[in-house]
């Protein structure tokens, strides 16, 4: 495996500056994704654990995906109630990180255009970049 | 457990077709699961991103995904997108339906009409096409050889882009159904870079909207985490087939998959 993945990025770095951007984004998804699934899981082991009436009850699992269920929907919720290692709110977590991640990858591409001087790209990616961003300050007043 | 199950399929094809998973993610919620449209959703455009995520890793290193054509059409399709996430507040579940129906059966029948396809090949590359440099090139493991193209009618790509951010943000999928056949049958990209850049710029467009989605509380955590488990591990085993995969089995299946789902969701809306 690890050489097969060695001989693939020898194949990219062929190609010049455009084989170490590619790198360079596909580890930030690839850590974003880690993350993300590991906070998931250790979210979901504590919900059971705190929880274990749900394995034979079917009527706790389904108010948990009723339409009025009640669980943790903002930043500050998330962060607190993580800390106090409610397992919604870190599965919530880990859900944000997995947001988050396509976020990080347009950062770097940024970073990624910058190193080739493509200044173009530069400032598109900018623009998306911040589109992004408006979206998330919007929604945040919206909702 | 069902969710899990459904959502590993749904990485497996989203991976496969460029499509996020969104696509089967919320029907199979909504008619299978009888679960809440809003969180079926907000399910699914978490599911768009593990898909993008999860599969961009590897289809980024194997130059699959065209980086510049991704960020080019992502800065129509993320304006799009926030455009989008505000209507879904005010148009109705029930035309939601309909509508989504409707976008993927055009881009079922305009698939199914072409199905040998201009593979990379056949349309002069245009102006913005050289200027903005949107070629390169991919080792195909199902033809054994480097296959390289160039990009055209670029600005007919930015203008689809746009109307399937728009979508994206109506509908909570990754407007995959749209951005797939834009730039294989409009801009002559090879189908597999096509399904590849879409997936990687799905990513984006779904994150633009899933910020809203999430502070209005339509991503419900307890639904939402097994649906991005399933869709990673999902996406991990779909870049395995998609290396492999023969061009023509891909666009029929893609066709075949496009068509199930407009019947399923038509047949919903008009019910």
């Amino acid at each position: 495996m690890t050489q097969q993945t060695q001989s693939r990025q020898d194949h990219a770095d062929r190609k010049g500056a455009a084989g170490r951007m590619e790198v360079l984004i596909s580890r930030l998804l690839r850590w974003g994704v880690l993350t993300s699934m590991a906070l998931v899981l250790a979210g979901v082991a504590v919900l059971f654990a705190s929880h274990p009436d749900w394995f034979s009850s079917k009527e706790a699992l389904s108010a948990l995906t009723d339409p009025q269920a009640r669980f943790p929907h903002t930043l500050g919720q998330v962060a607190r109630q993580s800390a106090r290692l409610d397992g919604l709110a870190v599965v919530a977590a880990g859900l944000m990180v997995l947001i988050a991640t396509p976020i990080l990858r347009v950062a770097g591409s940024v970073v990624g255009f910058a190193v080739e001087r493509d200044w173009v790209y530069v400032a598109l990616t900018t623009f998306v970049l911040l589109a992004l961003l408006a979206s998330f300050v919007i929604g945040k007043a919206g909702g | 457990m069902a969710t899990f199950a459904v959502s590993l399929g749904a990485g497996v094809f989203g991976a496969v077709l460029g499509l996020g998973g969104g696509i089967i993610v919320v029907p199979a919620l909504t008619l299978l699961l009888h679960i809440d449209i809003r969180y079926a959703i907000g399910a699914s455009i978490v599911s768009v991103i593990a898909t993008s995520s999860g599969a961009g890793a590897v289809y980024v290193r194997r130059r699959l995904t065209n980086i510049r054509v991704s960020m080019l059409l992502e800065t129509a399709t993320t304006t799009g997108a926030l455009v989008g996430a505000f209507l879904a507040g005010v148009v109705g579940g029930r035309w939601l339906y309909i509508l989504f129906g409707l976008v993927v059966a055009y881009a079922a029948l305009h698939m199914w009409r072409k199905p040998g396809g201009p593979d990379g090949r056949g349309f002069p590359p245009d102006r913005w096409a050289d200027r903005l440099r949107l070629k390169g090139s991919y080792y195909d493991g199902a033809a054994g050889g480097e296959i390289a193209y160039v990009a055209s009618r670029t600005s007919w790509g930015l203008a689809i882009s746009g109307a399937a951010g728009i979508m994206s943000g109506l509908l909570g999928v990754g407007g995959g159904v749209i951005k797939v056949p834009a730039m294989n049958l409009v801009m002559g990209l090879p189908l597999k870079v096509a399904s590849a850049t879409s997936n990687f710029m799905i990513g984006v467009t779904a994150a633009a909207g899933a910020g809203v989605y999430f502070y209005r509380g339509d991503i419900n955590p307890f639904i939402a985490a097994p649906v991005a488990l399933g869709v990673l591990v999902g996406a991990t085993i779909g870049t395995r087939i998609l290396h492999r995969m023969r061009g023509s089995a891909l666009r029929t299946i893609f066709t075949l998959v496009l068509a199930a789902v407009a019947v399923e969701m038509l047949l919903k809306g008009l019910k």
